[in-house]
């Protein structure tokens, strides 16, 4: 039987608190904050970071497909899920699938997916979804919705968690949607969306899922209900039964509503906590419902180390200051001049070097080494013995290191000065300059420890292009 | 002897534009106007080269300057090696007159920044491939350069006040020499106290640590001794070239793990060669002067190390004695160098051996701005000139020495 084989989640580095957006806009902004994608992280970005936490200990070759979920496409026209795929080093012959266009796609993707290994045509499926949606400047949705992403693992085999069964009803009550170029999320007069859709017809669903699986509210430890706010959140799981305790925190005063990610961060935010044998309700919303009982074994235990929610919400710094998030969202204009495009026939040339960050091995001398300069990732002679294309691949992406030094530039530090750039060594082997992101200045140092993560590098002639960066290793 | 450029020829004549942000001119006005100096120097006209070497890092072919001299259907090389482009002009100038080909050449370089739109370098390269996926490998050079100073002062024990004191000592020096030179991009005094608390541009660089972009052009007139020697009759004498080497490092800085950051192999390997092939055994003696690629304050500190002029992890003491001001030992940058005089990539190379020139020829205070005190270094007998282009982790360097007749 297919299930959940591991489970990671990425939450950005950067909370913003409600109080900062109030302030702006002259008024109260409520208690909590908000996480904040950087400016150089988006939905692919995010997915990426998700997913290695997610496969920690896999071989990415064993995987076999990957769908990626998410309302904020980089590309509408172009699969984001390859993206992610060469970042994370997948093999060629892995089908790669986007779901979209509705809060909902998280667990259709994480349900596609479960059909799909137990029908046999894939043995392991990563699942991915992630989320960067916006509200309009200074309007009501602009302090509920946060940034994130989650990352299930389906397989055959060791499964932490099956799924014992669904039901989803698609009902098409349009309480939020956006149209082809809406930058911000639309809404139709809050108390229809509450009243008529969100009260009641997930309450149906639940009640219907657990009479056909002959379960009562009881047998679940935690139901994970998906929701813009706490109250609502709260008031739909009393509604359908659950007692407080049973209901899971949605971290919508910690990171917001992160759209297509958040029941499954919900879920993985219960399984964290999980013992084998436990019970979980999954509830998505949007235009429909999906639910979906799931339940622990003894795998469980073994994927405990992920940073998944608790360590992400632990990992943080305070933007304090909305003129940034502003800009970091492109909506105000900036006036940075691009220095040099990108080349979509470099990309594909380079994507198993640049995307899965490849350099290589010596086979002469046993020197590791990347190559990375303007044209080409692809080293031909040894920088060490200068023995010609004598090497086996190496993968850095997955590698942690050292900085050996470092300078923070404020002229040329783009976006978001300053720009730290730094040397690290890699442990194992081998050397890379890259930029320094999610650090305070304050606090590099020659030989603190770093480790990879994917971003986007540069938007020119619009479209993207991401690379590796490195971050402080936070536990 | 065959494999030295020794005495093999000489400069009979040079120019150099007022450099700076020069609103005022095109680049074809600075290479008139530095040209022009070069041939009244020389007593030459325009008619009477042979061939000529044109250093630019944003320009064209040798139209560069066959359009604005209309130089007649001559051979003209276009020439760039980053920041080492003139000097390396310069380099295949002599290389021809040595080998017998020509007898009198033109070496030139120039750039102009300032009608970019953009402060700083423009991106010379054209967008192609690699450039968004390998971003990494591009990136400001004051973010690269930072990075040395970084290292050596984690390495050497520098508290960070130490480091700056001793950096900005640096820059400090360059623009007292710079600012009594006529030509030079900044003509203000800079006090200590305004170097150590301008703004940072790439910590731990701050706004005097870096040099200044600039418009300018220089040239040279490079005959064989005996024409430099009548062109000059009853004048100031020819600077004869002693050695001129380039290095070219593998780049691999960034990539190889035994790179300090703390010091340029390429400066170390190519001053090395410049000292054998002029017959130098003990630079900080023998060497009486230098203009040294300062593009940054701690690019001077480290190559002051790398070209053997104080010993290596010793060159706070040096710095902070005095003993690179006009008045020191070893006077570095007398005309201020990049830092003060300015920074026209293909042009910088030239200017610095204007500046050796007429040191040389005992002529430095023609261009003294008025009530400064001289800039005359006492009797020099030989020069050296350096140029970084490119990063610490990897670049083309170029060191030379030149000299007065027999020395």
């Amino acid at each position: 039987m297919a299930g959940i084989k591991s489970y990671g989640a990425y939450i950005p580095y950067y909370r913003m608190p409600r109080s900062v957006i109030g302030a702006a806009w002259g008024r109260g902004g409520g208690r909590g904050e908000l996480a904040i994608a950087g400016y150089d992280e988006d939905s692919v970005s995010m997915s990426v970071s998700a997913g290695i936490d997610c496969l920690k200990g896999t071989d990415p070759h064993t995987v076999d497909a990957i769908y990626l979920a998410t309302t904020t496409p980089p590309y509408i026209e172009r699969l984001n899920s390859n993206i992610v795929s060469n970042a994370l080093d997948f093999r060629r012959d892995v089908r790669n699938a986007d779901f979209g266009n509705g809060l909902r796609a998280g667990v259709s993707a994480l349900m596609a997916a479960v059909d799909a290994v137990n029908a046999g045509s894939l043995k392991s499926v990563l699942v991915t979804a992630s989320d960067l949606r916006m509200g309009v400047p200074g309007g009501e949705h602009e302090n509920t919705l946060g940034d994130g992403a989650a990352a299930f693992l389906v397989a055959d085999d060791a499964v932490a968690v099956e799924v014992e069964g669904s039901l989803t009803y698609s009902d098409d009550l349009a309480d939020y949607w956006r149209m082809t170029g809406d930058e911000f999320i639309r809404s139709w007069e809050d108390r229809f969306g509450r009243d008529a859709g969100y009260s009641q017809i997930p309450v149906e669903v639940v009640k219907n899922l657990l009479g056909k699986l002959n379960l009562t509210p009881k047998d679940i430890s935690k139901a994970c209900v998906a929701g813009a706010n706490t109250r609502a959140q709260t008031g739909l799981a009393r509604a359908m039964g659950f007692a407080p305790e049973q209901v899971q925190d949605a971290q919508l005063d910690d990171v917001g509503n992160t759209g297509v990610a958040q029941p499954l961060m919900i879920l993985i935010a219960a399984l964290e906590d999980a013992k084998p044998g436990e019970r979980f309700l999954m509830v998505s919303w949007g235009t429909g419902c999906d639910a979906v009982v799931l339940k622990t074994t003894d795998q469980i235990e073994k994927i405990k180390d992920r940073r998944a929610i608790k360590r992400h919400l632990a990992i943080k710094a305070t933007l304090d200051n909305y003129g940034k998030y502003m800009r970091w969202r492109d909506v105000v204009p900036t006036q940075i001049r691009a220095r040099g495009g990108i080349s979509m026939s470099a990309e594909w040339r380079e994507r198993k070097l640049g995307l899965a960050l490849y350099g290589v091995k010596c086979l002469n001398c046993g020197t590791v080494q990347l190559y990375m300069r303007g044209s080409s990732m692809r080293a031909h002679i040894c920088v060490e013995c200068q023995a010609k294309d004598n090497f086996e691949p190496y993968r850095f992406s997955d590698k942690t290191g050292k900085v050996v030094t470092f300078s923070h530039d404020f002229l040329g530090g783009g976006i978001n000065p300053p720009m730290t750039r730094a040397v690290v060594d890699f442990e194992g082997g081998g050397r890379g300059l890259f930029d320094l992101v999610d650090r305070d200045p304050e606090e590099c140092k020659v030989g603190m420890d770093v480790e990879m993560t994917f971003r986007m590098t540069r938007t020119a002639e619009n479209a993207k292009s991401y690379f590796w960066k490195i971050k402080p290793v936070r536990e | 002897m065959a494999g030295s450029i020794k005495d093999r020829v000489a400069v009979a004549g040079m120019g150099c534009s007022r450099f700076g942000e020069r609103w005022d001119a095109s680049v074809d006005d600075l290479i008139v106007e530095a040209a022009y100096e070069a041939f009244e120097d020389a007593g030459v006209g325009p008619e009477d080269i042979q061939a000529a070497w044109v250093g630019t890092a944003t320009g064209g072919t040798g139209m560069t300057i066959s359009e604005p001299l209309r130089l007649q259907y001559i051979p003209i090389t276009r020439v760039e090696n980053a920041c080492a482009t003139a000097s390396d002009a310069f380099r295949n100038a002599c290389y021809a007159v040595a080998a017998g080909i020509y007898d009198i050449v033109l070496a030139i370089g120039c750039d102009k920044y300032k009608d970019s739109g953009l402060s700083g370098l423009t991106d010379g390269s054209i967008p192609g491939p690699g450039h968004g996926l390998m971003a990494a490998a591009a990136g400001p050079p004051p973010a690269s350069f930072a990075m040395l100073a970084t290292t050596y002062f984690d390495h050497y024990g520098l508290s960070y006040e130490e480091g700056k004191h001793m950096i900005g000592r640096v820059s400090w020096k360059s623009h007292e020499n710079g600012r009594r030179h006529k030509k030079a991009h900044f003509q203000r005094e800079v006090t200590m106290d305004a170097i150590l608390n301008a703004p940072i541009v790439s910590w731990p660089l701050g706004l005097y640590d870096c040099c200044g972009v600039s418009d300018g052009a220089a040239a040279a007139i490079i005959t064989t001794p005996e024409i430099a020697k009548n062109m000059r009759k009853g004048k100031e004498p020819p600077m004869f070239v002693k050695a001129l080497q380039i290095a070219m490092a593998p780049n691999d800085g960034n990539f190889n793990t035994k790179f300090d950051y703390m010091h340029v192999e390429a400066t170390v390997r190519a001053g090395d060669a410049a000292y054998k092939e002029a017959g130098i055994t003990n630079p900080r003696e023998q060497i009486s002067m230098a203009e040294v690629h300062d593009c940054f304050s701690i690019t001077e500190a480290v190559t002051m190390e790398d070209l053997r002029f104080s010993e290596r992890g010793k060159v706070q003491k040096d710095i902070e004695d005095g003993f690179f001001d006009l008045d020191g030992g070893l006077p570095v940058q007398p005309d201020g160098g990049l830092k003060c005089f300015g920074h026209p990539i293909g042009a910088s190379g030239i200017r610095m051996l204007y500046e050796m020139y007429n040191q040389l020829q005992g002529r430095a205070d023609r261009m003294l701005n008025p009530g400064l005190p001289s800039r005359q270094i006492k009797d020099p007998k030989l020069g050296l000139t350096h140029n970084l282009g490119g990063g610490p982790a990897g670049c083309a360097i170029f060191v030379g020495i030149v000299g007065l007749e027999g020395v």
